[in-house]
């Protein structure tokens, strides 16, 4: 067993575990069975931002050796494949035949076990849901010791306490999806500066009914009549005419998909307030005031795998994302959470701000409302109370935050955050009544699965 | 667990009578700590700060500790995480000024001070150390002081003691590299507390709070160094070069 030091993609909070990397289910099975008393935790891609894929003294079992694609049927968009294999590597597969995921999050390098356990939601969540809605099925090793075939019909309770249930009900080793069908690779996509929050909300809330993709860039910086000004996008898989003439022959073809190589150039610790405003300041100058063009698929979901490991950029103390969803008609919640950050004078990168739609399982974290993330370094004491002020604000609206991001809310609101935890942990119990899952997220919320 | 801005939920604290441990444990609940375990010489003496600790939300106990009962150290350690279940932090706040140990003293006084500040911190650190490694994971939080950095003729057995804690911290904590445990070696200069009392303040002297908040803040930047005042680094880093037949005519 190899000891070794993990953290999330934040890089904060580093613990040791043993990391086993079994290769089929029947390994995994083992492990669960003669589990530790430090419990075990699936591991994906690492992805997460904190610690949910962690589990300091215990086990983490690496799923990345899972990575066979089993079966793809280009005539009924099924796939089923190992839930180590990479969204990165099923799109290779998908979209030369003319199918696409039916929920990205914004990079590709994220496990499909990883997308189901977080529950992961895309820029389409008001009209496709979380990606646990396009789970036909899902194969559970249980750490009861039970290997179990989730569906929507014959299981919806331990299939959606697992869809958002972040590691904790068991493994899943294999899962089948539906697919998007798509006739290009390419995304037409509208462009659109606001000039303020409340033309930003505006116009969000009137291209959700027009278009399947929609999110906003907030410059979090922008003070006194720019406050809450963004870059509004709007996205549709485009049809093959209404590509450019040059790219009709080939429309499924990728481009724009290369990551710059890891770049060891890449200074470290660059982001401080000074660098964030003028990136931000140039990012929004050089969005065209309203415009409509085609875009490569992978620039319009995944702009930020354009540059490998970008999350040095923040150097050794790290960085957070805080990502909140607040119920429609609780509009100034969120703006005073944006105006606490203002002050604050954290240096955040460009916020993304989107519409959700209905809410899916006990655990998932969208709920209908406006859910804004933002990226914040670590380094910083003083973002503590003002994230816990936040985090109060937030509960006492109705909403929540994101636990596939988190890596520092207050303990004490989980519950009021997730009003169907009780009902999460029933199910959770009966599929592990021994506790042999669990992660270092588990341990610094006590209240999700109520043990040490 | 510890948090990704420095925020713990358990917190042993060893020589928990001290003002300066009480400071930073008050600020630790404060930044929601919540089981706490104070292990104290006269564990009596402790009971008002764990009921202070549980007015605030903190589930709070005491425990009787001596540093210089080296052989119960292992069953302290023991008895410690029984308690708290998972220590992200152990705060060693214990140790002697010994202010009038010195040439005139007997060799007992010597070596209490030795024993104190150096070998009962050791001996009581390490079984705790090598706890936190099955865990994966926990801060060993310890007071040196700036007076180990080079020991003046005034007080050179508690800067002996105090230099022997600092090098081990160190040494320790580069041992502990990649284990998931960190060791923070905390620098104070001179502050206000009932170690200090009725002496002559140093220059740039502090408060308890000050340092507990400084410590507060190097677990947020997970700091393998604090000086407190921060200003201290460099003004010890030029009296540490300052030539020694120099420095041996300061008056300090
Ligand atoms: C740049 C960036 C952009 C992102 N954008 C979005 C977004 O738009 N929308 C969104 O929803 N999320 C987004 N995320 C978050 C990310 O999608 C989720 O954290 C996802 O879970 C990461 O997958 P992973 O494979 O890296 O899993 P890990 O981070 O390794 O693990 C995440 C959780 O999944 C569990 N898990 C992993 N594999 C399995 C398995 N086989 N069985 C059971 N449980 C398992 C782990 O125990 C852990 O709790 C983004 C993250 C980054 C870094
Ligand atoms: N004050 C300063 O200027 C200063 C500067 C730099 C570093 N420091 C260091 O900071 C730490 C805390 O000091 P402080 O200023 O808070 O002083 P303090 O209030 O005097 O606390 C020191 C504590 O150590 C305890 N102690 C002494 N011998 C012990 C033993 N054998 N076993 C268990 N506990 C014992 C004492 O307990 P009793 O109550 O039982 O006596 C006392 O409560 C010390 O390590 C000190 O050396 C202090």
């Amino acid at each position: 067993m190899a000891g070794r030091l993990l953290t999330g993609w934040g890089g904060t909070a580093p613990t040791r575990a043993h990391v086993l990397s079994p290769a089929d289910g029947g390994a995994i099975a083992d492990v669960l069975g003669g589990a530790p008393p430090r419990g075990v935790i699936p591991r994906g891609l690492g992805r997460s931002y904190g610690d949910a894929a962690q589990n300091a003294g215990g086990i983490v079992l690496d799923t990345t050796r899972l990575r066979d694609i089993h079966e793809f049927d280009p005539a009924n968009g099924l796939v089923t494949a190992d839930a180590g294999v990479s969204l990165d590597r099923l799109l290779a597969v998908l979209v030369p035949s003319g199918w696409f995921l039916p929920v990205v999050p914004g990079t590709r390098h994220v496990t499909l076990g990883g997308a189901i356990a977080a529950d992961v939601h895309g820029k389409n969540h008001h009209r496709d849901g979380t990606f646990g809605r396009h789970v036909r099925s899902a194969v559970l090793e249980a750490p009861g010791g039970e290997r179990i075939v989730l569906t929507p019909d014959g299981s919806p309770d331990e299939l959606w306490a697992t869809t958002g249930g972040m590691g904790l009900t068991g493994v899943v080793t294999r899962a089948t999806i539906a697919l998007t069908p798509i006739a290009t690779s390419w995304i037409a996509e509208t462009t659109r500066r606001t000039a303020d929050l409340d033309e930003t909300l505006e116009h969000m809330s009137a291209g959700d009914r027009h278009h399947q993709y929609t999110v906003a860039w907030i410059d979090c910086l922008a003070r006194g009549r720019r406050f809450g000004r963004s870059v509004a996008m709007w996205g549709d898989h485009a049809t093959v005419d209404e590509l450019p003439a040059r790219h009709r022959a080939d429309p499924l073809a990728r481009r724009d998909r290369r990551a710059l190589a890891s770049a060891p150039w890449l200074p470290s610790g660059l982001v401080r307030h000074e660098t964030v405003a003028a990136f931000n300041e140039l990012y929004f100058r050089r969005a065209p005031r309203s415009a409509r063009r085609i875009v490569p698929l992978d620039r319009f979901f995944f702009p930020l795998d354009a540059l490998d490991r970008w999350n040095r950029l923040y150097g050794r103390a790290g960085l957070l994302q805080y990502q909140v969803v607040v119920p429609f008609g609780r509009e100034d919640t969120l703006r005073t959470a944006l105006e606490v950050l203002n002050r604050s004078g954290a240096p955040a990168l460009l916020a993304v701000l989107k519409r959700f739609g209905p809410e899916h399982g006990p655990l998932s974290f969208p709920m209908p409302g406006w859910t804004l993330a933002m990226d914040l370094p670590a380094g910083r004491p003083a973002l503590a109370p003002v994230l816990d002020r936040l985090d109060e604000l937030v509960a006492e609206a109705g909403g929540r935050v994101y636990l596939a991001k988190d890596s520092r809310l207050r303990p004490d609101l989980l519950p009021a955050m997730y009003p169907r935890l009780a009902a999460w942990r029933r199910v959770r119990e009966a599929l592990d009544p021994d506790g042999v899952m669990r992660s270092d997220l588990a341990r610094r919320l006590p209240a999700l699965i109520g043990r040490g | 667990m510890r948090d990704a801005l420095g925020s713990v939920q358990s917190v042993l604290v060893l020589g928990a009578t001290s003002d300066i441990a009480a400071a930073t444990v008050r600020a630790l609940v404060g930044r929601r700590a919540r089981r706490v375990l104070l292990a104290a010489r006269n564990p009596d003496q402790a009971l008002a700060l764990a009921e202070e600790l549980r007015v605030l939300g903190a589930d709070a106990d005491v425990i009787a500790f001596d540093a210089r009962a080296t052989a119960a150290h292992e069953e302290l350690a023991r008895a410690a995480f029984d308690r708290l279940g998972d220590i992200d932090v152990v705060l060693v706040a214990f140790g002697t000024l010994g202010a009038d140990v010195g040439l005139a003293s007997d060799p007992a006084a010597i070596a209490a001070v030795l024993e104190t500040n150096f070998v009962g911190a050791a001996s009581a650190i390490v079984p705790i150390a090598r706890r936190m490694v099955d865990q994966g994971h926990g801060t060993i939080v310890v007071l040196s002081s700036v007076a180990g950095e080079r020991a003046r003729k005034s007080n050179f057995v508690y800067g002996a003691s105090k230099a022997g804690l600092d090098a081990f911290s160190q040494g320790l904590g580069d041992a502990l590299a990649a284990t998931g445990v960190t060791v923070t070696v905390v620098r104070p200069g001179f502050v206000h507390t009932k170690m200090t009392a009725g002496l002559r303040p140093a220059p740039l002297s502090t408060t308890p709070e000050a340092v507990a908040a400084a410590i507060v803040d190097g677990l947020a930047r997970r700091s393998e160094i604090v000086w407190t005042p921060r200003l201290l680094r460099v003004v010890m880093s030029l009296l540490r070069h300052l030539p020694r037949a120099l420095f041996r005519r300061l008056p300090v």
